[in-house]
């Protein structure tokens, strides 16, 4: 089995590469970008069985900081 | 005084610190990240500075589950001492020993350069070799040294006086030019720039040897 793991800054963390990047798309001509907000997907290749209380452990422990990160797991 | 420093893969201040500790008078024992075991009569811990694990994941989150760190850990809450520079910081950070976290520098720059620091009012053995207030110049090398923590967090760091040095001109976006904090309890300290890097006339300046002198005059009345 598969499972995603999402992991964002925090809202109200500033996001330095994700205005990086809206500043970016500006500059190419793409007005209207009022935020981006850049974070990382995590794909985990699990034995069957494994439950979501175990991936979302992984994370608390592990894949995200959750002082700044928050995350989200799709199984 | 018995100090180890920790080597992980990717550390690259590990010598420095260790020569910095020496010069001051320590026994310094160099300490892989696999062994479980810190040496018997360790009195303070070194994390130095460098890309732990290539900085993978995140800066020192892979660093700081290692088997060494459940040791670095039990040392800090039965009350050692522990220093953790750059990206010992991340590290500690990582560990939750310190508070906050350590995010990509506000100008997506790694910045490497002396940069100004105001000794905080910390009542450290860290701080023993200067005055409060004091200015220094010590060199940042770093990409992810903008320092974070929320507001009521950082309201209790100055009510506690846990606010260890401070940048004169926050390079980074640091929350309120914090530069370096410690644990309530005094005995670990975090900090971004690097004072091992400072420490005799062959760096271009010795404003960080005071910390090691400092700390070693202290430890030896502990």
């Amino acid at each position: 089995m598969k499972a995603k793991v999402y992991v964002m800054l925090k809202q109200g963390v500033l996001d330095p590469q994700g205005e990086a990047v809206r500043h970016a798309l500006g500059a190419l001509g793409f007005d209207g970008v009022e935020g981006v907000r850049q974070g990382k997907v995590i794909e985990l290749d699990l034995a069957e069985g494994t439950t979501e209380a175990t991936v979302k452990e992984m994370c608390e422990k592990l894949l995200a900081n959750t002082v700044i990160e928050s995350y989200r797991i799709e199984i | 005084m018995h100090a180890a420093v920790i080597v992980f893969p990717g550390s690259n201040c590990d010598r420095d610190l260790a020569v910095a500790l020496e010069k001051a008078g320590a026994k310094v024992s160099m300490v892989w990240h696999k062994d479980t075991d810190l040496p018997s009569g360790v009195d303070l811990i070194g994390i130095p500075g460098g890309f732990s694990f290539g900085d993978y994941l995140r800066c020192g989150a892979i660093a700081a589950n290692s088997p060494i760190c459940r040791s670095v850990v039990k040392h800090a809450e039965a009350g050692g001492y522990v220093m953790g520079i750059c990206n010992g910081f991340q590290v500690l950070t990582e560990t939750g020993l310190l508070p906050g976290a350590l995010r990509r520098n506000a100008n997506l720059k790694y910045i490497c350069k002396p940069v100004k620091l105001r000794v905080e009012a910390c009542d450290s053995i860290y701080h023993a070799g200067y005055e409060a207030g004091q200015e220094i110049t010590i060199p940042i090398a770093h990409h992810d040294g903008n320092y974070y923590v929320d507001d009521a967090k950082l309201a209790q760091l100055k009510d506690e006086g846990r606010i260890a040095f401070s940048y004169i001109d926050n390079p980074n976006g640091s929350v309120a030019d914090i530069a370096g904090v410690v644990s309530k309890n005094r005995r670990v300290l975090g900090m971004m720039p690097h004072p091992e890097r400072m420490a005799e006339t062959a760096h271009g300046g010795t404003d960080g040897k005071p910390m090691f002198d400092g700390l070693m005059r202290e430890m030896a009345l502990v």
